[in-house]
């Protein structure tokens, strides 16, 4: 029994020094080796009588438990300090740049398009597309503008035949047509789109970029169509409230027309949207012209709503504070750096349209 | 259409400000472009005398003039006029001054080391006219007693510049404008009191319309003036005339401009006596030709309307006059001609022509057909007072009689399309007041349309014309409902967006370029399709279609590397054509990367970007948006302007005859040709119609989720196969060999050289077998081994390396 206190009252406190791992080594052998002090004791257990053995062997028991613990705590002390020993030495200069990497953007009339779907497609509208090539039917006639109409002045058009029957088109609204002729109403559209005019200067660009509205039913008015765009516009510039003006226009596949404008100040050299009291021209609107709607086999008697043109570009200059339409298509990868977007940022309801 | 709130002030009966017309006359739909601000400024103008002029000594073409204005001391005057020289009298603006043109204020001034005192000004400074070649030369006579005083005597009218809708022409004129102002309740129009002509003398010059088929002139209504004295234009009329930025000529031309101004009603005047034996009104013949007042020889066509006489044709009815019969200073006798051309007539000769005038412009909107009369006996009564004479009866032919337009207006028609409430009265009082004769039934109005609206012709046109008066702003907004009853996008769409995004995240930037190229560059892109072309290009190399996403890009990549970029990675989503008919085009995603990947890193080893760095961008995208890997097709053959042996192209599966994708370097000849200098370049096209939808919506694509847990091995492999033989084939026999057990082989080493003969490379390989059911023993192993050694020997010809 004393011996047992013995044993133990020594070697914790040899092991209360500071030792290295063969020293451990050595402990751990002197205790628990095949000679070992605790092996030795154990085989004595058989030779002990009867009512001290099972004291005996529980308290051995103990004292071996209680010795290895202390064994394996000084282990891993060791351990941990050999690791911090080598992990001082491995030291890097984190400062040192990283590896290479390239970043991708996503161009900001891309970003504006679909910044615009997402707007719409929240109170109903899904995307129809047209063809760029289209046919002076298309682009013109069907949308109330005969030839020899001094409107069509209104358009600089880009011929690819000599009798001006196919065309760049000029603007989105031929898709109108295109949607209209091969459905039936109601209907409720966007078209997002390239289009051409032949005009070249710092805010024409020979091609730019529109999104065309259409809503077709039963008994949409003028009332609708100054809702929705007032919810469109309010919802691209993200602001609360909006100056907004309607103002008596004319578009030959539009009857009554608008042209519509939103108010707007300087402030510190930066355009400020939605306040002030200078107007700036953002779109054209107004009730889908009854010819039209014949034109394309929709009895205007029954079915009647309201169309919008709005170019893309010019939204994207005024939100994002770009000055130069041209910049937008001269892939200058420093510009493309600047005002693009990454291509993680997808405008969507939930999480906003912009960061 | 320029206009003064002066001049709108002799139709408009009106106590309001100009601020207040000017948001009037947008909220009406007649949109104020610009207002010009002439300001008092314009006091420091004087007329001023011109008393010797020197060569300037530092510059040639200057001279240095001694300028008389009325005061003691003459002043100094640098002027670059060639017409200034001694005794011209000309408007002075002293320093101080402000030039109305460019809004510059004049200061005295060093020139090339002379001192000058202000500035000699011209006509297109003081926005008197667009003559800017030399200084004013103002009449001797007029203004010889006048040198010192004030060139502008009265205070101009600030000029308010309209942009009039096509429909519009009424508003072409000031009166038309007033009208619509009265009747949105700003003012009062006054009236228009014509004298009647009393003359008993006949308009001796014979005229005659030919009734021909498609005769452009439908009524010519004529008036002549006889033994007048023309003469400058009194300065009421000149100062109306330069108050809307016109050229005042003379006392018969401004009169004829004064009145197309006032009430947009066009006339031409004729020297009277050079008219041979009366007027003939006709289709013109093809080839014939004739001097108009812009001083050029105009050929004509066949069919074009003509005002013509004995001795050929003396101008293009509607359009321009010609010289032969233009009044002059001396001229004596005037026919003045008020006609209706047909509008598509008009505008059909003046674009074949491409002449562009104030008459072809109203004239082409629509004149109203009734104001013949009203024209010629204002202009006469003008001519008569300031010229003398006798006048004509008026004489009017024509060949069609003027048909009344009426509509039947349902009421209800209008709050079913504006959404407004508005009684009836209002409404019959709104229309009234444009000038249609209102008959009130019921549920509807039957309108006779006034003959000054070519534009009214169904009831929208009503709705339109109420609403315009009665305030867009009162509409009330409806918001809209959010309610989706259809998906967004499509799934074409939806891969468009995705694969968009997909490839940016690869660190591609998004470039949009025109839809045009240069024919030159796209030669090298167009493989077999021909070039699409423009017949009205913006520029020479802007002058077809692109038929390849690669014309632009790569014109766009090298103008990046000149501005010293070096390791790009540039790409463009659109369209590229391949006819000149709608629907010949196809979406294409195309991508350029040049230079280095790494370079100079203090870590990594640079190199250049090579094929299978487009290649992984290429899969991977594809992979991202669906497509099964296991099921591409890759081979090398591709268009010429890829590197012939280092691109090849993708199918989606076996069975598709359509290309998904080509990728690879671009062919080394484009690069020297376009003198495009980078390292490396690559690139590649996923042709998005091409691709099918994948088979299966996302929600429908996850199969049965099955994974083993059974121990997996690894055995490598290398085979001695043909230099030729294409690696891909080799994996697809190896995965053939157990499709349970083998679960994926890797290509880890590619050799060739020593050891290995001259036609053929070695191919090492990594192979991992695992089982769904079980631990696999080393004779189960051992089985797969030796079948995937055998299978390619002799499926392949290659040979296990020992």
């Amino acid at each position: 029994m004393s011996d047992l206190k013995k044993i133990k009252d020594e070697f914790l406190s040899k092991l209360q020094k500071k030792l290295d791992l063969s020293e451990i080594n050595k402990i751990k052998s002197d205790l628990f080796g095949k000679n070992g002090l605790i092996s030795s004791e154990f085989k004595k257990i058989g030779s002990i009588a009867e009512p001290e053995k099972k004291k005996f062997a529980s308290d051995l028991n103990i004292i071996k438990d209680e010795l290895q613990e202390a064994i394996n705590l000084k282990l891993n002390q060791i351990e941990i300090s050999e690791i911090n020993q080598k992990l001082e030495k491995e030291k890097v200069d984190v400062t040192l740049p990283e590896r290479t990497f390239i970043r991708g953007k996503i161009h900001p009339v891309s970003q504006t398009i679909d910044e615009i779907s997402s707007i719409f497609s929240e109170i109903g509208f899904s995307v129809e597309e047209g063809p760029d090539v289209e046919n002076e039917h298309n682009n013109f006639t069907a949308l109330n503008t005969p030839d020899n109409h001094p409107a069509r002045d209104m358009h600089d058009t880009f011929y690819l035949d000599k009798n001006k029957k196919k065309l760049l088109r000029t603007h989105t609204s031929p898709v109108q047509i295109r949607t209209m002729s091969k459905n039936k109403p109601p209907f409720k559209i966007i078209a997002p789109g390239r289009t051409y005019r032949s005009d070249s200067d710092q805010t024409h660009a020979p091609m730019f970029h529109q999104v065309e509205g259409l809503h077709i039913d039963k008994n949409i008015n003028m009332g609708h169509l100054k809702g929705c765009l007032n919810y469109f516009i309010k919802e691209f510039f993200e602001i609360e409230k909006i100056k907004m003006r309607f103002r008596p226009s004319h578009f030959p596949f539009t009857e009554p027309s608008a042209e519509v404008d939103i108010g707007y100040e300087i402030k510190d050299g930066k355009i400020i949207i939605g306040e002030g009291n200078k107007w700036l021209e953002i779109l054209g609107c107004g009730m889908v012209h009854p010819n039209v709607l014949k034109n394309v086999k929709v009895d205007p008697k029954n079915y009647q709503g309201y169309a919008f043109g709005i170019g893309i570009d010019r939204l994207a200059m005024l939100k994002y504070g770009i000055n130069d339409l041209r910049s937008f298509f001269e892939c200058d990868y420093r510009w493309l750096n600047h005002f693009g977007f990454d291509p993680l940022d997808v405008p969507t309801n939930y999480r906003g349209l912009s960061r | 259409m320029k206009i003064t709130y002066d001049w709108l002030k002799e139709h408009l009966q009106t106590k309001n400000s100009e601020n207040q017309l000017i948001n009037k006359l947008t909220d009406i739909g007649l949109e104020v472009e610009s207002v010009e601000v002439t300001s008092s400024d314009l006091e420091k103008f004087l007329v001023a005398k011109v008393i010797k002029t020197e060569k300037h000594p530092n510059a040639d073409r200057l001279k240095v003039c001694e300028v008389d204005f009325g005061k003691k001391e003459t002043v100094k005057v640098v002027c670059g006029a060639s017409n200034a020289k001694e005794g011209l009298l000309t408007i002075y603006a002293p320093p101080g001054a402000i030039i109305p043109k460019n809004k510059m204020k004049l200061v005295v001034k060093e020139i090339r080391g002379v001192t000058s005192f202000g500035m000699l000004c011209s006509e297109s400074e003081l926005n008197l006219s667009d003559e800017s070649d030399g200084i004013c030369e103002l009449n001797k006579n007029q203004f010889k007693s006048k040198i010192g005083q004030r060139y502008f005597t009265k205070k101009k009218s600030n000029l308010i510049d309209l942009s009039i809708t096509p429909n519009r022409p009424d508003c072409l004129g000031v009166r038309g404008i007033a009208r619509d102002l009265a009747t949105a309740g700003f003012g009062k129009l006054k009236g228009n009191k014509i004298d009647k002509i009393l003359s008993k003398d006949k308009q001796k010059i014979k005229i005659k319309i030919l009734k021909e088929k498609d005769q452009g002139c439908i009524a010519f209504g004529s008036c002549l003036l006889t033994n007048v004295t023309n003469v400058e234009s009194p300065r009421w009329l000149k100062d109306k005339l330069i108050s809307i930025g016109q050229k005042p000529i003379s006392a018969i031309v401004d009169i004829t401009n004064y009145v197309m101004i006032d009430l947009n009603r066009p006339l031409h005047a004729y020297d009277a006596d050079k008219i041979q034996k009366g007027i003939v009104v006709r289709s013109s013949k093809k080839g014939e030709t004739f001097v108009a007042l812009d001083k050029k020889e105009h050929r004509l066509e066949e069919g074009m309307c003509v005002i013509s006489d004995n001795e050929g044709i003396l101008g293009l009815g509607g359009i321009i006059g010609g010289t032969r019969s233009g009044t002059e200073l001396n001229t004596k006798n005037v026919l003045i001609e008020s006609a209706y051309f047909n509008p598509r007539s008009i505008r059909k000769t003046s674009k074949q022509l491409n002449i562009d005038t104030d008459a072809k412009f109203r004239f082409e909107r629509g004149i109203d057909p009734l104001s013949i009369e009203e024209g010629l006996v204002k202009a006469a009564n003008l001519i008569k007072k300031i010229c003398g004479g006798r006048i004509s009866k008026i004489d009017i032919q024509k060949i069609n009689k003027f048909e009344e337009k009426y509509i039947n207006f349902e009421i209800e028609l209008f709050e079913k399309i504006s959404g407004l409430k508005i009684s009836n009265k209002k409404i019959s009082k709104i229309l009234s007041n444009l000038g249609f004769k209102v008959k009130e039934n019921k549920n509807f109005f039957k309108l006779k349309v006034p003959s000054w609206r070519p534009d009214i012709v169904q009831a929208i046109d009503i709705v339109e014309e109420i609403v315009r008066i009665y305030g867009y702003d009162k509409i009330n907004k409806i918001d809209p409902i959010k309610v989706r009853s259809k998906p967004t996008l499509n799934k074409a769409q939806k891969i468009f967006h995705f694969l968009q995004r997909s490839i940016a995240t690869k660190g591609y930037q998004e470039s949009i370029t025109w839809s045009f190229t240069d024919s030159k560059i796209n030669d090298l892109f167009k493989s077999s399709l021909k070039n699409i072309e423009i017949v009205n290009p913006i520029s020479s190399d802007l002058n077809v279609l692109r038929n390849s996403i690669f014309s632009n890009l790569i014109m766009y990549l090298n103008k990046n590397l000149d501005r010293g970029a070096k390791d790009l990675a540039l790409f463009e989503i659109g369209p590229i054509f391949h006819g000149p008919n709608p629907g010949e085009q196809a979406t294409v995603l195309g991508g350029l990367r040049s230079g280095k990947i790494s370079r100079l890193s203090w870590i990594e080893k640079e190199r250049e970007v090579d094929i299978f760095d487009v290649k992984k961008d290429v899969i991977q995208t594809l992979v991202e948006a669906g497509y099964g890997k296991s099921e591409f097709v890759v081979d090398n053959q591709t268009p010429n302007y890829y590197h012939p042996g280092k691109s090849g192209r993708i199918f989606l599966n076996k069975n598709t005859d359509k290309v998904a994708a080509y990728f690879g370097e671009i062919h080394p000849n484009i690069l020297k040709k376009m003198d495009i200098k980078t390292e490396a370049l690559v690139g590649f096209e996923i042709f998005l119609d091409n691709l099918k939808e994948p088979k299966k919506s996302l929600k429908d694509q996850k199969t049965k989720y099955q994974f083993s847990d059974y121990q997996k091995s690894q055995r490598d492999f290398a085979f001695i196969i043909d230099k030729d033989f294409k690696s891909q084939e080799l994996i697809d026999v190896i995965s053939k060999v157990d499709k349970d057990l083998i679960k994926s082989v890797n290509i880890f080493d590619i050799y060739e050289g020593e050891n290995i003969p001259n036609d053929k490379k070695s191919i090492a390989l990594n192979v991992t077998i695992q089982s769904m059911d079980k631990t696999l023993k080393d004779e189960d192993l051992e089985k797969v081994n030796k079948l995937i050694v055998d299978t390619v020997e002799k499926k392949t010809g290659a040979i296990i390396r020992s």
